[in-house]
């Protein structure tokens, strides 16, 4: 079928990841047509009404512009198993020493007594010197104490993170019933990464919006209409909304709107004209198509959703917008069918930010209608009206007060003559050669004047659920959020509002938009210069600046005020080159948040690595579709929203749940408790070994240094797998310091883990020397007791299996209280384990010394006996509790005194709890910001114009329906359906058209 | 196309206490009304114990003789000078001359020191086989291969008991010589050499082989004595309960020392008129020296001791309860105030709120 393409040829760009851009020639038939990005369709993209069409793959695979922008999938691990890593190397090489300088002892010994000692103990065959010795013993040195290295650590931690990531996934708060996905942790490695995370890399659509526009309020000459309306006439609260709008009337209603105020459906009944007319525009000035598979079955393909929200508004309140053709748009007003002809369509663009039609009705009028940002619209309106527009000003202020989008509706009638005239300089204009653009906007600039204003519409973009306090909270816990979107400015600057990232409390919010290396340089140095010259009194302050000054990378860090960046895509992408990556991410930290808009994929993921690896912070990327995918995959952590549309997403994420508010709950309480419980869980691990191992090393110095152990070889096999082992995966799995619903309500707690608090290196080197104090005492305690000591039946005490089983038996039990004291959540899982280990210890002890085992193996368990007759000595007793105490008091004094100078947030959350039960309201720190809101207007079609140019042409109504393609990779699992139908349908079909590009 | 998360998650999450972690639980938290009576007690406790231990070990008496026989020390230079370069050595005796102005009360221990001896040696240590001490008959000839060197004699037969330990049985001796009244005879005061050691180490870990034909040394034909022992393990005693093996002070030779300064249970004194301790007097305690202990700098000596309810002198124990108790009373003090001025300080902060 396409054979008589053979012949064909594409040259065309290499592969890159440019989303915007492509050049290639297309060589047929001996002609030459040059293909441009209007000819290209993405990797993913959906064709919409559209039956079939002829295609080129000219990339395919990883050579695709989608996939240049994935990043590489890198293998993810923590910043505490990389700083496990180097510990266990240190431990390690502290190996070594130990062994070198037990090793050395060793010849010395041999030297200076072990070879006069040979009438007793003569050396073995092997070996024939003094140093010769010294080297055995140092391997046999590095066999015995190679348990300071933690082998069994990496299991143990794998079981810890297991359990938190069960935990995550049994989380019924984060639980969706409405789609009824559970949260997922996908990997479980990261968990307690989750507690320390700094940088939140948020995408828009889907991830912070539900993607849905709603027509929520409007205003028609001068009376607001939209409030939900009490039967008092007050505005009612949230939770007690009466009956929606019954739109019965009106059969070809879309029943999925829903609109709560009667009022305005009873003016348009009454047939106010100003609410006719408002309504009549809404259904005129837009581009969206319609389709009637059947009768009275209406769907619209709007190519923003907003304008599909006031098109579907308009519908329900009785007109409605059924078909058009390239020169006519045919309305139901009120039941009637009425056919306009369209006579022009002044497209929306970015600079003009407003569109409007021109009609002639049915009457033979001409009338321009215009809808679009209130900056631009308010100035181009009829004098007359000023009483009108102050109303209408005072509603649009309202609106954005709530965060929601406006648009200034107003029209223009046109006398046939002048129409006529404007028409020709429009034709002209539209085929000058150079500088079309400019005419064509200067000619629309000239017919868009004078209006008159017929009111405004506000839409809701409508938050995923609880995104404000989510952000809220999150800001909170010292959390940034940056939101990283492909949408325009406009729209995202609108969200941030919406959700509370961006306040009119700030100082200023920086907009960069420069399209060259310079104008973006200066315009991030302006940015800086403000920061910096404003007073320092404003805002509330930076109260952990000091505390934090470690982390400083410049003074900028300590800025005073609140301010916020927004950042255009194309001037991203000069900020994010080498030599300005820095200036960029300077100032950009200095903000409390950022905005970058416009960003390809691609992009993302290198905002992503910028903040990465300059400082050294851990971050988290959100997001819900394929062109997140790369940004997952960079940030330290990737978070997919689930069951949205797409799992490319969901797929390259380490965890996934299916609202952006579940987020708080990751990581303030999922994250913030395995990091503390993977912080407790090293240090108690890491000093349990050295307290164990480094007897051996004590030891070393009064046996010779013939690297004979301390304990029964049995002790040794099953202190760490048994009897210490489930007390601290039970602590490391179950413990809390302060309930759930605390480290909501104070965020602050979050802190610790940011500022990487609870287990670094200083941390390690206090467990460790509390692990060598520990073992000093161990040794040396009954080292004490025992030299010359004897039972009390007179018989030697100071034998080596009574003080192997002493040691062994005090270090069992300071261990378990030592892990008491850590363990701040007792659940019957920890008793259990604590109290079993113990009597396990001792079930065991005896068991190991019993005449039976030894009858069996005489030469196994040399140490028939010894535990009854060892710990049946009140001395032994005596020793192993002066042991205890010693190693333990200390521990318990240091923390007292640090709870009551120095408490940490969580202790004084908990000692708050304890004494007093009732939480008091005022230790609540979530602040309820009370908004004034300036202005937004957002006229916020999506990425492109319109298709006001298409429409127009018709070229698009050659066939039945439209070829339209957007780029939505979202909806993959219908775009591949849909993709397959149109394969086998086009095999099927017969041959015709098979020449004719597609266009669109 | 279809598997997406809501064909995973189809059902909800249990609503357990453990799921959601709301498993209930005791959350200490370390409050002064926890810390502080927990130091005071435990000092106090502490320093009552560490008095108790104190006195007790004052009161026990020690009385000990160094009788190594470095030169200038005693009569047991002799016998030190004639054991140098000599391995077995020969007989050689000594004497020790004491005199208690008053009764140590008894019962009275005689004890064994050595020093810089190190018993707990890995290759010492492990140079035994405790099958063939159990009395194993198929173990006796065929001692393990970690008594090496002391495993065959070099004439091939099997060395029992085998081993480092056993070879280097301490196998000086003691007698106690008592004279009631000065410049009266010397009467011999009765060792009891029995009830040293463990019971379970006499009757469990060390058994002698089966008699043969009811002859212990028959049993033990086919083995040779270690090498630096005079005779054999079967003749060690003529008592036939405390030979073999089971030799009492073979058995505890064989229970190696902790450190390399130990002492060992030699006799016990509680027979006839010494059962309440050795009365005033003059004393003898005459010495057969035959373990050579100068070649590496070792001392040996002879300690006389009695002991209380918690074993021998230990003025460590004592001092260390006392120390540490202080210690705790101490701390306690600077907690409580910390916690006083802290408290102060936490009203002030709430007044301020």
């Amino acid at each position: 079928m396409l054979s008589v393409f053979c012949s064909g040829e594409v040259v065309c760009e290499p592969p890159n990841n440019k989303l915007d851009r492509f050049s290639g020639t297309l060589y047929w038939k001996e002609s030459k047509f040059p293909l441009s990005n209007q000819n290209m369709l993405l990797r993913g993209c959906v064709l919409r009404n559209t039956e079939w069409c002829f295609g080129l793959v000219v990339f395919a695979g990883p050579d695709t512009k989608l996939m240049q922008n994935s990043g590489r999938t890198k293998f993810k691990r923590t910043s505490i198993d990389r700083l496990m890593n180097t510990l266990v190397l240190w431990i390690f090489g502290f190996l070594v020493c130990m062994g070198v300088i037990l090793a050395i002892g060793n010849a010395i010994w041999e030297h200076e007594v072990g070879m006069r000692f040979q009438a007793y103990l003569p050396w073995d065959e092997a070996v024939d010197s003094a140093f010769f010795s010294g080297f055995l013993s140092f391997w046999s040195y590095i066999i015995i104490l190679n348990t300071v290295v933690p082998i069994s650590l990496y299991v143990s931690v794998e079981v810890i993170r297991l359990g938190h990531s069960y935990f995550i996934n049994w989380d019924k708060k984060m639980f969706c019933m409405k789609k009824r996905t559970p949260a997922e942790a996908r990997t479980t490695t990261l968990n307690e990464e989750l507690g320390q995370v700094e940088y939140v890399f948020s995408d828009k659509t889907g991830t912070l919006t539900q993607n849905i526009m709603v027509f929520n309020k409007c205003s028609i000459s001068g009376r607001s209409y939209g409030d939900v309306l009490d039967v008092l006439g007050h505005k009612a609260e949230l939770g007690q909304k009466p009956e929606p709008v019954d739109f019965s009337f009106n059969p070809l209603a879309d029943n999925k709107f829903l609109f709560w105020d009667p009022t305005l459906l009873e003016a348009v009944k009454m047939g106010d004209p100003h609410t006719h007319e408002f309504f009549r525009l809404l259904s005129l000035c837009h581009t969206v198509m319609s389709e009637e598979k059947n009768e009275g079955e209406l769907y619209y393909k709007a190519q923003s959703p907003d304008e599909g929200a006031l098109v579907t508004a308009a519908r329900n309140f009785g007109f409605v917008f059924r078909s058009r053709t390239p020169k006519t748009i045919t309305v139901h007003e009120m039941g009637t069918a009425v056919t306009y002809q369209l006579l022009a369509i002044l497209d929306f663009n970015n600079i003009r930010k407003r569109m409007s039609v021109i009609v002639r009705n049915p009457e033979g009028r001409i009338r321009l209608y215009c809808k679009g940002a209130d900056t631009i619209l308010l100035d181009r309106l009829h004098p007359c009206t000023q009483e009108l527009l102050s109303t209408t000003t005072d509603h649009l202020n309202e609106y954005a007060g709530e965060g929601l989008r406006t648009l200034v509706l107003a029209y223009k009638d046109l006398d046939e003559e002048y129409y006529g005239e404007w028409a020709q300089r429009r034709l002209r204009a539209s085929l000058a050669r150079d500088s079309r653009e400019d005419r064509l906007a200067s000619v629309y600039e000239e017919v868009e004047s004078n209006m008159v204003l017929l009111g405004a519409t506000a839409i809701e973009d409508k938050l995923q659920q609880g995104v404000p306090e989510t952000i809220a909270l999150l800001t909170l816990a010292n959390i940034k959020i940056w939101v990283l979107t492909g949408d325009k400015q406009e729209t995202a600057v609108n969200i941030g509002y919406s959700c509370k990232m961006l306040t009119d409390d700030m100082t200023e919010v920086f907009v960069v938009t420069g399209h060259t290396v310079l104008e973006v340089r200066e315009e991030l140095r302006k940015a800086r210069e403000k920061m910096l010259d404003s007073p320092h009194a404003v805002g509330n302050g930076f109260t952990c600046s000091e505390k934090r000054s470690a982390k400083l990378t410049s003074v900028l860090e300590a800025v005073a005020g609140e301010y916020a960046l927004v950042i255009n895509g194309h001037s991203l992408a000069h900020a994010l080159e080498a030599d300005m990556e820095l200036e960029f991410l300077e100032t950009a930290c200095a903000c409390k948040a950022v905005i970058c808009c416009r960003v390809t994929p691609l992009q993302k993921a290198q905002v992503v690595e910028l903040v990465k690896k300059h400082k050294k912070a851990v971050t988290l990327a959100i997001g819900d579709g394929a062109n997140d995918v790369s940004m997952i995959k960079t940030a330290h952590i990737g978070v997919g929203i689930s069951g949205q549309e797409g799992i490319q997403a969901v797929l390259a994420s380490d965890y996934s749940f299916s609202q952006f508010k579940f987020l708080q709950r990751l990581l303030l309480v999922h994250g913030r408790w395995s990091y503390l419980r993977m912080c407790k869980f090293l240090c108690y691990f890491f000093y349990k070994n050295f307290a164990f191992t480094m007897v051996h090393f004590w030891f070393g110095f009064f046996c010779g240094f013939s690297a004979q152990t301390v304990y029964d070889q049995y002790f040794i096999t099953l202190y760490n797998i048994v009897y210490t082992s489930l007390p601290v995966l039970a602590m490391g799995v179950f413990d809390q310091d302060v309930p759930e619903q605390r480290s909501m309500e104070y965020p602050k707690l979050y802190e610790p883990g940011q500022l990487n608090l609870l287990f670094n290196k200083r941390e390690f080197f206090i467990c460790i020397a509390q692990g060598i104090y520990t073992s000093v005492l161990m040794f040396f305690i009954p080292y004490g007791v025992f030299a010359e000591a004897t039972r009390d039946d007179g018989t030697q005490l100071a034998d080596y299996q009574s003080f192997a089983v002493t040691v062994a038996t005090s270090l069992v039990i300071v261990v378990s209280v030592q892990i008491g004291l850590d363990t701040g959540y007792w659940t019957a899982i920890n008793h259990f384990f604590i109290w079993g280990s113990l009597a396990i210890y001792f079930a065991i002890l005896f068991a190991m010394h019993s005449n039976g085992l030894f009858d069996m193996f005489p030469n196994q368990f040399r140490f028939v006996g010894n535990a009854q007759n060892t710990l049946a000595q009140p001395t032994v007793w005596l020793t192993i509790t002066l042991t205890t105490v010693v190693c333990i008091m200390p521990v318990v004094a240091f923390r007292f005194l640090k709870l009551s100078l120095k408490p940490d947030l969580s202790d004084t959350v908990r000692y708050t709890q304890l004494v007093r039960k009732k939480q008091k309201a005022q230790h609540r720190c979530l602040r309820r910001v009370g908004r004034t809101s300036s202005r937004r207007s957002g006229y916020a079609f999506s990425h492109q114009e319109g298709f006001g140019e298409l429409i127009m042409s018709g070229k698009n109504m050659r066939l039945s329906s439209l070829a339209l393609a957007s780029f939505t990779t979202r909806s993959s699992s219908s775009w591949i359906e849909s993709l397959r139908r149109k394969k086998s349908d086009s095999a099927g079909s017969p041959s015709g058209g098979a020449d004719k590009p597609l266009k669109g | 196309m279809t598997w997406s998360a809501t064909a995973r998650g189809a059902h909800q999450p249990d609503n357990t206490a453990f799921t959601q972690q709301r498993l209930p639980a005791w959350q200490p938290l370390l409050s002064a009304s926890i810390a502080l009576p927990l130091f005071f007690c435990a000092g106090l406790a502490f320093i009552g114990l560490g008095l108790g231990l104190f006195y007790s070990s004052n009161g026990i008496k020690e009385l000990e003789y160094d009788y190594t026989g470095n030169p200038g020390t005693g009569n047991c230079s002799a016998c030190a000078l004639a054991d140098q370069d000599r391995a077995p050595p020969l007989r050689c005796s000594c004497s020790w001359y004491f005199s208690l102005p008053e009764l140590f009360p008894g019962p009275v221990y005689l004890y064994y020191e050595l020093t810089n001896f190190y018993q707990n040696n890995r290759r010492y240590s492990v140079s035994r086989d405790d099958t063939q001490l159990s009395g194993l008959p198929s173990a006796l000839r065929h001692p393990a291969n970690e008594c090496a060197p002391y495993q065959r004699r070099a004439s091939g037969l099997p060395i029992a008991p085998c081993g480092a330990i056993a070879n280097s049985l301490f196998n000086d001796s003691f007698s106690l010589w008592h004279q009631r009244q000065p410049g009266g005879p010397y009467v011999e005061v009765p060792l009891d050499r029995t009830g040293i050691a463990w019971w379970t180490d006499c009757h469990v870990k060390f058994r002698n082989p089966p008699l043969v034909n009811g002859s212990l040394a028959l049993a033990f034909r086919g083995t040779a004595p270690p090498p630096n022992w005079p005779r054999p393990v079967y003749a060690l005693s003529p008592d036939p309960n405390n030979t073999g093996f089971i030799n009492q002070d073979f058995v505890v030779w064989m229970r190696t020392a902790a450190l390399p300064t130990f002492r060992k249970l030699y006799a016990r004194i509680r027979q006839g008129n010494y059962s309440t301790g050795l009365p005033r007097g003059a004393y003898l305690v005459n010495i057969t020296y035959n373990y050579p202990v100068r070649a590496f700098g070792g001392h040996k000596l002879i300690v006389f001791s009695n002991i209380s309810w918690m074993g021998g002198k230990n003025p460590f124990l004592g001092i260390a309860y006392l120390v540490v108790g202080s210690l705790c009373i101490l701390m306690g003090f600077v907690m409580l105030v910390v916690y006083i001025r802290y408290q102060d300080q936490n009203d002030e902060d709430e007044d301020e709120e």
